[in-house]
């Protein structure tokens, strides 16, 4: 049995990484102690160096992993959001390295739980963006991770997603691979990419004069990125032979025979499983689509999964204020051009700084799949809040500004 | 009074060779650009530059490069920590047997004053902290000279920047002390930390040797004369520079283990509207009306500072 955490540091141990810059941050913290007790105590050789902040941490774990080394960090919500800057330039640089994200709600309000803003920060930087539903998943895909940062086709950061609390501190049952079968999926690392070395000088992540040029170095890391749709495929089933487990860029749910579909990333996807069995029992045909991949964005497997359905609902765990869920904003671009896209599509935002979603939620989402009708026009984002939880804030608001005459 | 030169006895001693190519599209006269080359001369062939935002980013355009070193370039906070990666990953490297000893190399970060004193103090002072292997070329032209010469940190009181331009409220331009770098460095208790000036090439030089041998961090503050920013012709910038050491404005110093020493005292300072009268950012002092009050204090605080220096350090011959 293993935390999320616990399962995120078994990971870059297996990887024998070379290098770990941190900064600690709540719910990431167990990472980085777990690293570096095995750093001080020779399980790990090499060298794990707090640094000053995020920002800081992402700058040094970019110019170790230029300078050659297998690099790994991880952070946490304020944190990332702090190195994004930095997050961009060692995207640019086409450094490979894997940084863990332990999901955490943006301030403010300031909060400790799970939700997708600040992952989906760093979409538009430049890196790989894998997203985990399972403690054993999280462990799989810093292995996985590190086959796509390297590979020369690639050669960007890769990030790996979890939700705070509900797998950072969550115990899950995790298999944890053998170093021989790790050894055989992943060799040491060989560095493909121009290093620094007396014998070699090199000039990196320099300026560039006009857009032409800047034009073409930004959409050659689209062009990197994209690929590793492919090396992602080659890598899993590479992953799959030796360590047995099989991941996709897309994971299909109940989906055959679905005549509506949720889709959802991370560890809430798990609820909405246990609300489809509920459902399946009741004779309704729901199925899920839990997207494992966000950048490469899997345009073709979405639009094959959910061609031909009646009703597509896309559950946000993040909000874009004035517009609302990220991730249905591009499900649906991908479908506008599909003919035989789902003749439905509607956006509900659940499951902010952590709040429960419901099978009662569940419940109301394919309802409202059901009632839908075509050509219906924009409808939502809907917020999943429930009357209690209406209720709940209510009660802290009388607390928090008591009207006249009211007690506190 | 000047200590004794331990390494270099004059100019015609110092190394000939150029690790700065000419050419390129920094500005005439830019003081900086000097300071890189001295410093390199001294330190060796085989370094890597590791450069935050400022004037000295646009030495490095693709696909050219001036510099026989090698050059990565940051962001304007945080490249202190890009020389903590790259020292860690070499001596990683090294350690495990995956990187010939030979192909070693010394991190040199370049940055700015707005970046040193500024943005990226937290990071260069983390880096300082953990004894990082370091060295570190700060040059100082009392502003964010590359994006036009807004007032920083360092801008000294009665400067006039694109930000503190004097007005009817507020005559004497920048009304803030210029941070004293060396200080908040000192507290840190490097191995080694100095202010330099080309001015003082043979100065420099000695203390760029002297600190070679130091392990850990190794701290250079240089000021650097910024032609458009001060407002001095290109070729003034030498004697502005010369000035700035006669007139006390820049005392030339250095801590060993944070044990101060002063390498250069002013026999007869200079009066600092000396130094002032050369520059257009100081012009407002003078004209229309002389601004007394200003340039009595900015006189008064370098008359301040040498008193201090006489009461507590014995400048050795």
């Amino acid at each position: 049995m293993l935390t999320g955490n616990a399962a995120a540091a078994w990971g870059a141990r297996l990887a024998d990484v070379d290098y770990v810059p941190a900064f600690p941050i709540t719910p990431q913290t167990e990472i980085i102690e777990q690293l570096a007790a095995w750093f001080a105590d020779g399980t790990l050789s090499g060298r794990f160096v707090t640094l000053d902040s995020e920002h800081s941490m992402i700058t040094a774990a970019g110019a170790a992993a230029a300078t050659g080394c297998r690099v790994f960090t991880a952070t946490s919500s304020q944190g990332l959001v702090y190195g994004l800057e930095a997050l961009y330039s060692v995207a640019g640089w086409r450094v490979p390295l894997v940084l863990v994200n332990v999901s955490r709600g943006l301030s403010a309000p300031i909060t400790l739980e799970p939700d997708h803003n600040d992952i989906l920060a760093t979409r538009d930087c430049g890196c790989v963006q894998m997203h985990a539903e399972t403690c054993q998943e999280v462990l799989d895909s810093v292995l996985i991770g590190y086959r796509i940062a390297e590979d020369p086709r690639v050669l960007l950061p890769v990030l790996v997603n979890m939700d705070g609390f509900s797998l950072s501190f969550t115990r899950e049952p995790v298999t944890v691979p053998s170093p021989e079968q790790v050894q055989r999926f992943l060799p040491h690392y060989q560095p493909r990419h121009a290093e620094f070395r007396a014998s070699r000088p090199m000039a990196q992540g320099v300026a560039v004069l006009g857009g032409a040029v800047y034009s073409h170095f930004r959409y050659q890391a689209h062009l990197a990125v994209q690929s590793a749709l492919a090396v992602h495929a080659e890598a899993a089933a590479a992953f799959a032979e030796t360590c047995g487990r099989t991941y996709d860029a897309v994971e299909r749910f109940q989906l055959d025979d679905a005549e509506f579909v949720l889709v959802m990333i991370g560890s809430f996807a798990t609820r909405a499983r246990a609300a489809i069995e509920r459902f399946r029992s009741e004779g309704q045909r729901v199925g899920l689509l839990r997207l494992r991949l966000v950048r490469p964005w899997p345009a073709a497997a979405i639009a094959g999964a959910l061609a031909g359905r009646r009703a597509v609902a896309v559950i946000d765990q993040n909000l874009s204020p004035g517009q609302g869920g990220i991730l249905f904003q591009e499900v649906a671009g991908t479908l506008v051009s599909q003919s035989d896209r789902p003749a439905v599509l509607r956006s509900f935002v659940g499951g902010l700084g952590g709040k429960e979603i419901s099978l009662g939620e569940f419940r109301h989402v394919v309802a409202s799949l059901e009632r839908a009708r075509p050509g219906e026009g924009p409808e939502g984002p809907e917020l999943l809040f429930t009357a209690a939880d209406r209720q709940q804030v209510q009660a802290l608001g009388k607390i928090a500004s008591p009207q006249k005459g009211e007690t506190p | 009074m000047k200590v004794a030169r331990e390494f270099f006895r004059n100019v015609k001693e110092l190394p000939r060779d150029e690790l700065l190519a000419p050419g390129s599209p920094l500005c005439a006269g830019c003081g900086a650009l000097a300071a890189l080359r001295l410093m390199l001369k001294v330190i060796d062939e085989h370094v890597v530059v590791v450069n935050a935002a400022g004037c000295l980013t646009l030495l490095a355009v693709y696909p050219y490069t001036p510099l026989r070193a090698s050059w990565l370039y940051t962001t304007m906070g945080s490249a202190a920590a890009g020389a903590q990666g790259i020292r860690d990953a070499l001596d990683v490297l090294i350690a495990r047997g995956r990187l010939p000893a030979a192909e070693d190399l010394k991190v040199i970060v370049l940055a700015g004053d707005g970046s040193t004193l500024d943005i990226g103090l937290s990071s260069l002072s983390g880096a300082i902290h953990r004894s990082l292997d370091f060295w570190y070329l700060c040059y100082d032209n009392e502003a964010y000279g590359n994006t036009g010469f807004q007032m920083s940190s360092a801008s000294p009181f009665g400067s006039q920047t694109a930000t503190t331009r004097p007005a009817a409220g507020r005559p004497a331009g920048t009304l803030q002390h210029k941070k004293d770098i060396f200080a908040i460095w000192l507290a840190h208790k490097p191995p080694y930390m100095a202010t330099v000036s080309t001015a003082d090439p043979v100065d420099f030089a000695d203390k760029v040797r002297r600190a070679g041998p130091l392990r850990g961090p190794k701290l250079f503050t240089a000021l650097t004369a910024c032609p458009p920013g001060w407002g001095h012709d290109p070729d003034q910038g030498a004697h502005i520079l010369k000035l700035a050491l006669t007139t006390g404005l820049w005392p030339l110093k250095e801590a060993v283990h944070g044990r101060v020493r002063h390498t250069y005292v002013p026999d007869h300072r200079r009066p600092v509207e000396e130094y002032l009268a050369t520059q257009r950012r100081f012009e407002h002092l003078f004209r229309p009306v002389r601004q007394e009050e200003v340039l009595r204090a900015i006189q008064e605080e370098v008359d301040r500072y040498w008193e201090d220096v006489a009461r507590h350090e014995i400048c050795k011959e």
